[in-house]
């Protein structure tokens, strides 16, 4: 044993690398948490989101709205006088309806898991990317299960600094689920692997989302026509990419609700093997 | 106070653009196409003022809808302020089921349609304003291939917006106190000359352009 193992060994520290030594093997002994075959029965059967907490980054969400019921928790990120972001008890609600849509998406899938909303738009458009990136930033370090972003900012200076939040994201467990952009252009954070990002197929069904084989995009959900909660109890007809994410996201938190240890990576690799497309090849 | 590098190029070149007039019968034509391929009820581009933080509406396809032109909104609320700060394109139908969705437009067009398709004007990474589409037919439903055209459409009429802003900014810099300014002023005065003033002024020019490059080198 070198001098410096030893020293790490007597004070029962692991080494300061990114290596595993031989007798440490054991101690990270993983039981594999994945059946023999995995199905929607054993992903998300009897699932109710119980237990997770999913936040909505967007316009905020309009708290008691019936297709959404009661939010555990609301804040709009702003820019202070010192052009530093902080976050406040947001007491506005929905500056537009489109968050309140998401919000009941979720809510339709998994009915029993805590919503909160994080409103990172309508505090002026100048400086709504560094509020994004905020808003972002503020949902992770609160450690949400699964975190709903139906939007992206075409802005390259916050595309590599979102990039390093969807990072520490997957690797703190958060669950990010982001829209793909409906229109040709390059925009963040849908583009990263470390994100489950979404776009949109014309079929009526929330429950029918099918893997993509030619990604950036990895999944499609329902976006087009879909019956969506809006401002003031309402409802509106939506068509979107924004209305496909909160579809997978409520599916996410479905998952994690039954089997709640399981990771980003291992999350995406079950919403792969239960979509419509991988599941049921031949429409079975 | 000397003018930012390429402003005095893009204000010479702003000499041989188009007019404002011009400018807005390209964006009036945008709308009318746009409210034509999509069988709309009426169009509008709104284009986002970044000094007051504002969207304006720069042409409508509307006869009656034409005192709209030059109004005001706050950027960041409602539809067009979501497709504008989200920089994603919305489409909404039946949105007269909400009270307050149909109050909160009503308010800022004067007119309550029964859907909405909304669209990011981009150029690059810059967002420029919004298109919107009022009140296409219903048709039994909508078609990620509409969606796809809208985004097309989208990218055309967001170059006639960047032309547009590039030629404002030109034509600020030109009405200005820097270097662009006292350019122009010497343009015009040389635009003032005749025949044989005009040959010894334009002579002048080019010994000045000749000394002003040898000084750079």
């Amino acid at each position: 044993m070198s001098e410096v193992a030893a020293l790490a060994a007597e004070h029962e520290e692991p080494l300061p690398a990114w290596s595993l030594p031989r007798d440490a093997t054991q101690r990270i002994a993983i039981a594999n948490p994945l059946p023999e075959r995995v199905d929607r029965e054993w992903a998300i059967g009897g699932a109710t989101g119980s237990g997770v907490r999913v936040c909505i980054l967007d316009s905020g969400v309009e708290a008691g709205h019936p297709l959404v019921g009661d939010l555990a928790g609301a804040v709009s990120i702003a820019i202070d006088e010192n052009g530093d972001p902080v976050a406040e008890e947001d007491a506005e609600g929905d500056l537009c309806g489109h968050g309140t849509a998401c919000a009941g998406v979720v809510r339709a899938i998994a009915p029993e898991a805590e919503i909160h909303s994080v409103r990172v738009l309508g505090a002026g458009f100048t400086g709504s990317g560094k509020v994004l990136l905020a808003g972002l930033r503020w949902a992770v370090a609160q450690g949400y299960d699964v975190v709903n972003m139906s939007l992206s900012t075409t802005k390259r200076q916050f595309g590599e600094l979102l990039h390093d939040v969807a990072d520490t994201a997957y690797f703190n467990g958060t669950v990010l689920v982001a829209s793909a952009h409906n229109m040709p252009v390059e925009s963040f954070p849908w583009r990263f692997s470390s994100v489950v990002s979404v776009g949109s197929h014309e079929e009526d069904d929330p429950l029918v989302w099918y893997a993509n084989p030619d990604p950036p995009v990895e999944f499609f959900a329902r976006g087009v026509d879909v019956d969506v909660a809006w401002l003031g109890g309402g409802t509106i007809r939506a068509t979107g990419n924004s209305f496909a994410t909160p579809c997978i996201s409520g599916v996410a938190a479905l998952i994690l609700s039954k089997h709640p240890a399981l990771t980003p990576f291992q999350v995406k690799t079950i919403l792969y093997l239960t979509s419509t497309n991988v599941a049921e090849p031949h429409g079975a | 106070m000397p003018d930012e590098p390429g402003r005095l190029e893009a204000a010479v070149a702003a000499g041989v653009l188009a007019s404002e007039e011009e400018f807005a019968r390209l964006l009036r034509s945008i709308v009318e196409v746009a409210r034509a391929i999509f069988g709309a009820k009426a169009s509008s581009i709104l284009l986002f003022d970044e000094e007051t933080d504002e969207l304006v509406f720069a042409a409508v396809a509307s006869e009656s809808e034409q005192s709209l032109v030059g109004r005001r909104m706050p950027s960041s609320t409602g539809i067009a302020g979501w497709v504008l700060s989200s920089r994603t394109p919305l489409v909404l139908d039946d949105v007269r089921n909400d009270p307050r969705f149909a109050r909160d437009v009503a308010e800022r067009t004067g007119y309550v349609p029964q859907g909405l398709m909304a669209v990011p004007l981009l150029d690059d990474e810059r967002v420029l304003g919004v298109l919107q589409v009022l009140d296409r037919p219903q048709r039994s439903r909508f078609s990620l291939q509409e969606m796809e055209l809208l985004g097309l459409f989208a990218n055309q009429a967001a170059i006639a917006l960047s032309l547009l802003t590039s030629a404002r900014t030109a034509r600020a810099a030109l009405a200005g106190e820097g270097d662009v300014a006292a350019v122009a002023r010497l343009a015009a005065a040389l635009d003032r000359l005749e025949d044989d003033g005009r040959g010894a002024a334009v002579s002048l020019l080019g010994s000045l352009a000749d000394l002003l490059g040898r000084a750079r080198d």
